[in-house]
């Protein structure tokens, strides 16, 4: 029981057969090749598995690939520009914002979306805006700092 | 997970010939509760029939109410203007709710169908009368803390995990839906069902109904509204109690109050009496006392959540003490 | 304790120490907040954790677990799973190769560490309820897990222990904790207690805590030929895994290579051996491919454990001045038979204050429970609660500010070691940490401020851990080129590991830090300890140390063949490393560079092996890291809501490698803390001992917004003992945290909770 599945990810289209119970996360990681979306928790809590599906930050792990026929997919892989850091990318290792690094290509994604409904938030917004990001590591205010100073440089 | 056969549906009409009669197929919206509960082979639906395509309108009706697209996701229904403005109970509850990505994918039909997060529901090793009709129940005398204080039965004490739910139920909203034998509104309030002695029936759908939109009326109450949510840790975490509250005051009196409490029971709790007890009382903390007394009237915990019903009468009372102060400096 | 260790601790007592480490004057990068090495990797996606690896043709494991505690499984239905489709075998202890029972970490021998001592899936029984009973294979990772739903287990189950409420009276002593003895009786603390002018006697709880480490567990798997095997795992200590896989399987251990290059936290729940990496490689021999075995989230949960449910008794007896007559502390831990880990909760109180009678006590019940393990300052963590928590009842009692009443019990001397302290500044941390927090505007007075509807309370407890090496080794390769690569089989985590270690060869080997590499993470690399018990740090610069001076000695050598050299007839004690070579220490102008040494001895490269040495200063002195604990909480007065407002954490860890990545070290422990405080708990039904809140929704785990600024200070006094005057950090800055949280949530609302989590419900 399989069915074609034509999707972009980073700007570049993939056509697949896939199973319908294929999760998001599942494709992109064992049928695209990607190791920047990780599993944490596969129940939607953790959010390291967080993508952009046409430009929402959505978690790749509560979804079924065929969800994401004919949208676009955006990963951590795809925001650095020939080898050019993205602003968040640049903040978070600058910033600190990482130790283990597993939760954080989630975590940039997540940001990138607050930072595009809010370019400016408050240390509270930002903490409240990450909810769905956990960190076992940094304890977090790296993380808040990191966004902060690409709000301040203008955003992301 | 078993796999399934999947279909996107174009309409409603596509929808409901789509699901078929068998009962071995289900309606997906954003799937942020039906996809873990497949993956945890609760449920084992044969085929999706993905309705996300279907009508996402947020629409003005001309009495001032609002008709919210059943596959709406909750964010935009969040971030909608008329609704902060009108509404802003529900732009607050749906914000309490999830995580950012989940409110991105949910959608506001999904919402109203989500299934209790009870983790006894959840386990296959435990007894569980939702899961398995007549098995028993391991979480009344096991642990409980998320469970019922209100309207629960001895075959089941779980609570529905929804926020957004307990601000429809406050303002009276309704639930249209449609299937093979045509269209009909359900009130908010009788959606989402009692356990009973059939805990598994949840909702008053019938086989094979789709829901379509969410109507809320005309109140212009409303625009003072709140909603409150006590939890154990500071965000992303299901309510221990919540509160959905709706305050009119004029010359000190209660003119309209509506009020509706989360994490207490098997469905979004309207405190119906408590809003009578209200009504038309002085605008005062006494009164206040005494609706919140009044709508836990009758409350009983177990071992684990006996403390839920101080809480909720607190929480009631100083929801309503605050929408009388915010009503009073207008 | 055995004749031969008493004659080691009194030759290490009388050992000369050595001179502190001449790196601690000249560091030039040691000390600098650097970025961290491995965060363009990080950032963009490219660090490869364990299940990012894809060998070609490799299929997927599932695993399938008890729903019984205690018993047997009467039989296993595996017909529907196997005709699954996808599936290539399913693994059962009818066709699971025959292995060798897993050994207990023995920290005398530092070898083997398995969690659990149970035969892994070789017979019918079951010893805890979510136990492997069955592995299935499949071509797919969903077929894997459709299939493994299919298989049907029936029962003869027990009557296990799994209540720990119902079994406290069958607690015994264990025969030692740690390789330390149970029980320390100074003088007649009981008797002194009674007599005591003022006197806190009290019991606290802490519940079942789980690492929940954001990666869970995975393990790649493959076979080369009968007798080699490849493992890319997700653990703390790549050489203990390698060690162990060699005794299960009976293999030599250089024909087993253990890869960890990247590790997505563990604190502590990565470091035990455990059935997972067992089953994953049984698996990959019996399929004859490569095996993924990448546990769900709950999967973690059932098979891999966590910290112990606690209970302790403090008692003090003191003066009216604040001098402690008593000193009682008396813990009750669990562990099942099959784990035999009695957690230390005791040890902090063998090392902190000064008192005239001392009584510690463990005891432990064991229950038929997964193993329980080490989680973060395992022992300290949870000790601390009690103790710094019963001390700041002591202030209450005695109407002394808490900080003042720390100054009158501070010890001169190791209490129950008897030995120096090798560096000890808590006062000073916690003058420090006053000044910065602003405690003097404390009111000792409970329940005396408030904002709005929250109550407003400030607290504050010592933060404590040893500091642990042990011996370890380096292999340091110059090449012609003047650069150097630094290896050791080291695990990073994400405490930092490599960029501090680079840090430290850059000094060591007075090179630039371009022109240093670190490899580490590969069990074929020269041998570390674990990374955990926050020795790592310190034992790898110990080795690092030890084999740059055999470099440097050999160079030496070298160049004492040219006789127109300007370090002809020099010893090793007259030279520096700097500058890209060795110079005198007395004419800084005569030196050579490394790329000189190694062009006239005409050889393309230098590479040498080495080891540290036996950590005898352990013995010698009592080594650990401090630390003081500030916070400022708000209490809901209407809910009972607890939110942690602002904190300080004032340390006293040696020299600081790397102040960026130290802070955040110390932060992720504060805010591990906080979650031990608030929020974490791991709920065991006492009927089924089945874990139920098996997933990150239902274990609540800090959010971003449970959680305040927080602010670092470092006393950053080099410890005369260690390379460089560091210690590890990784556990000290969980430790105090909650016992700080209930001293000022007591503050806040004049009301003491000893038992954890502090949820709401304790406030209302």
């Amino acid at each position: 029981m399989k069915q074609t599945l034509t999707l972009t990810i980073n700007g570049k289209s993939y056509s697949d057969e896939v199973e319908p119970r294929l999760l998001l996360i599942h494709y992109l990681r064992e049928v695209a090749g990607l190791t920047g979306p990780h599993i944490g928790c596969e129940t939607s809590i953790c959010g390291a598995c967080t993508v952009m599906l046409d430009g929402m930050a959505v978690k790749s792990c509560t979804m079924f690939a065929v969800q994401a026929e004919g949208r676009s997919v955006l990963t951590i892989e795809g925001l650095a520009q020939n080898g050019k850091l993205d602003p968040l990318q640049e903040a978070f290792w600058n910033e600190h914002a990482l130790q283990c690094g597993f939760c954080t290509p989630g975590m940039i994604m997540t940001a990138r979306q607050l930072l595009a409904d809010n370019p400016s938030p408050s240390e509270q917004e930002i903490r409240h805006g990450l909810e769905g990001n956990l960190c076992r590591c940094t304890g977090y205010q790296h993380i808040v700092n990191a966004v902060k100073a690409v709000a301040k440089a203008g955003g992301a | 997970m078993r796999n399934f056969a999947y279909a996107k549906a174009s309409n409603s009409t596509e929808a409901i010939r789509l699901l078929g009669h068998s009962g071995a197929a289900k309606f997906l919206g954003g799937g942020t509760n039906l996809v873990d509960l497949m993956r945890e082979n609760i449920e084992q639906p044969e085929s999706l029939v993905d309705i996300t395509s279907l009508l996402r309108e947020i629409q003005e009706n001309a009495d001032g109410g609002v008709t919210i697209g059943a596959a709406a996701r909750n964010s935009a229904v969040a971030a909608h203007r008329t609704i902060r403005e009108r509404f802003p109970v529900l732009s607050q509850a749906i914000l309490f709710g999830g995580s950012g990505q989940v409110r991105n994918m949910a959608t506001i039909g999904g919402n109203l169908m989500q299934r209790t997060r009870c983790d006894y529901f959840y386990d296959a090793a435990s007894r569980c009368n939702k899961r398995t009709p007549g098995a028993g129940c391991d979480a009344i005398d096991g642990f409980n803390r998320m469970h019922a204080i209100l309207g629960w039965s001895p075959d089941c004490i779980a609570t529905h995990p929804s926020d957004m739910c307990v601000a429809l139920a406050a303002l009276d909203a309704s639930v249209e839906v449609e299937g093979r034998d045509g269209k009909r509104s359900i009130r908010f309030t009788e959606f989402h069902r009692l356990p009973g002695n059939t805990p598994h029936v949840e909702t008053d759908l019938r086989p094979g109904e789709l829901i379509t939109s969410v109507t809320i009326p005309k109140l212009d109450a409303a625009r003072r509204s709140v909603y409150r949510k006590v939890r154990d840790r500071s965000s992303y975490a299901f309510a221990l109690v919540s509160v959905a509250a709706v305050l009119e005051v004029e010359n000190g009196v209660v003119k309209t109050a509506r009020l509706a409490l989360g994490g207490v029971a098997h469905k979004p709790w309207r405190a119906g009496p408590a809003e009578e007890a209200l009504q038309g009382s002085p605008a005062n903390e006494a009164s206040f006392g005494r609706a919140a007394d009044t709508a836990l009237a009758g409350a009983k915990g177990f071992a684990h959540n006996e403390f839920k019903i101080e809480l909720a009468k607190r929480l009631i009372a100083s929801t309503l003490a605050d929408l009388a102060r915010k009503d009073g400096a207008r | 304790m055995s004749i031969m260790q008493t004659l080691v601790q009194t030759a290490a007592r009388f050992k000369p120490d050595a001179d502190p480490d001449p790196l601690i004057a000249s560091k030039k990068y040691v000390g600098r907040a650097l970025d961290r090495v491995d965060g363009r990797l990080k950032v963009t996606g490219g660090a490869r954790f364990t299940a990012e690896y894809a060998p070609d043709d490799m299929v997927y494991a599932a695993p399938v677990f008890s729903t019984i505690a205690k018993g047997k499984v009467r039989r296993l239905d595996t017909a529907a799973a196997e005709s699954s489709p996808g599936v290539i075998a399913v693994i059962t202890p009818k066709n699971m190769p025959r292995l060798v029972t897993p050994s207990l970490t023995d920290f005398a021998k530092l070898d083997k560490i398995a969690a659990s001592n149970l035969p892994v899936l070789q017979d019918d029984s079951v010893h805890w309820n979510g136990q492997v009973i069955a592995v299935v294979i499949a071509e797919t990772h969903e077929q894997a897990q459709e299939a493994a739903a299919r298989v049907r287990a029936d029962y003869d189950a027990d009557e296990g222990m799994v209540s720990f409420e119902r079994n406290k009276d069958k607690a015994i002593m264990p025969k030692d904790v740690l390789g330390e003895p149970p029980e320390i009786k100074i003088g007649d603390a009981e008797k002194n207690l009674k007599s005591a002018p003022v006197q806190v006697d009290a019991t606290y709880r802490s519940p079942y805590y789980n690492h929940s480490a954001i990666e869970p567990h995975a393990t790649i798997a493959y076979w080369e030929g009968d007798d080699r095997l490849y493992v890319f795992d997700s653990t703390q200590w790549v050489e203990g895994y390698r060690n162990s896989l060699a005794h299960v399987f009976a293999l030599n251990r250089e024909n087993i290579r253990v890869m960890a290059p990247f590790v997505g936290g563990g604190f502590g729940g990565k470091a035990g051996f455990w059935w997972n990496t067992i089953l994953c490689a049984a698996a990959a021999k019996m399929v004859g491919r490569p095996v993924k075995l990448a546990l769900s989230r709950e999967g973690v949960f059932r098979i891999v454990g966590g910290r112990t449910v606690a209970e302790q008794r403090v008692a003090l007896g003191a003066t009216r001045e604040g001098k402690l007559t008593a000193l009682i502390h008396t813990g009750l831990t669990v562990t099942p038979d099959h784990a035999r880990y009695a957690e230390q909760c005791t040890f902090p109180t063998r090392h902190l204050y000064a008192t005239e009678a001392l009584h510690v006590a463990q005891y432990v019940v064991n229950l038929d429970m997964v193993a329980n393990t080490w989680m973060r300052a395992p022992g300290e963590s949870i000790g601390t609660f009690a103790v710094e928590s019963a001390l700041d009842e002591l202030a209450v009692e005695l109407r002394m500010d808490p900080i003042e009443l720390r100054r009158k019990v501070e010890p001169a001397r190791d209490p129950t070691k008897d030995t120096e302290f090798s560096s000890r500044n808590l006062i000073e941390a916690y003058e420090r940490g006053a000044a910065e927090f602003n405690w003097s505007s404390r009111n000792l007075q409970p329940r005396s401020r408030r904002d709005g509807a929250w109550l407003v309370g400030h607290g504050v407890a010592t933060a404590y851990y040893p500091a642990l090496r042990f011996p370890g080794g380096a292999r340091v390769r110059l090449e012609a080129d003047g650069t150097a690569i630094v290896q050791a089989a080291a695990n990073e985590m994400g405490m930092g590991v490599a960029t501090g270690q680079l840090q430290h060869a850059a000094d060591r080997l007075g090179l630039p830090l371009h022109c240093v590499e670190f490899d580490y993470g590969d069990s074929h690399l020269p041998t570390s300890p674990m990374a955990g018990g926050s020795c790592q740090t310190l034992s790898i610069l110990a080795a690092t140390r030890a084999t740059v001076e055999k470099l440097h000695r050999e160079l030496l050598k070298l160049e004492q063949k040219d006789s127109a050299s300007p370090l002809k007839g020099a010893k090793y004690e007259d030279l520096v490393a700097r500058d890209n070579g060795l110079f005198l220490a007395s004419e800084p102008s005569r030196g050579v560079s490394y790329v000189e040494i190694l062009r006239k001895a005409g050889k393309p490269y230098l590479e040498v092996e080495g080891v540290s040495s036996a950590p005898m200063e352990m013995m010698k002195y009592s080594m650990a890291s401090y630390g003081a604990q500030f916070c400022e909480v708000r209490v809901n007065e209407t809910t009972g809501e607890v939110r942690v407002a602002r904190w300080l954490g004032s340390f006293d860890c040696g020299t600081v490698l790397n102040p960026k990545t130290a802070m955040s070290q110390l932060r992720g422990g504060i805010v591990m803390g906080i979650g031990m405080a608030l929020t974490e708990e791991m709920l065991v039904d006492g009927r089924s001992g089945r874990i139920m809140n098996r997933s990150l929704a239902g274990y609540h785990v800090p959010v971003n917004l449970d959680v305040p600024r927080i602010d670092v200070l470092f006393n950053d006094i080099p410890d005369p003992q260690t390379a460089l005057g560091a210690h590890g950090i990784g556990e000290i800055g969980i430790t105090g945290v909650a016992a700080a949280i209930a001293n000022a949530v007591y503050n806040a609302t004049g009301k003491r909770v000893r038992d954890l989590p502090i949820t709401l419900d304790k406030l209302l």
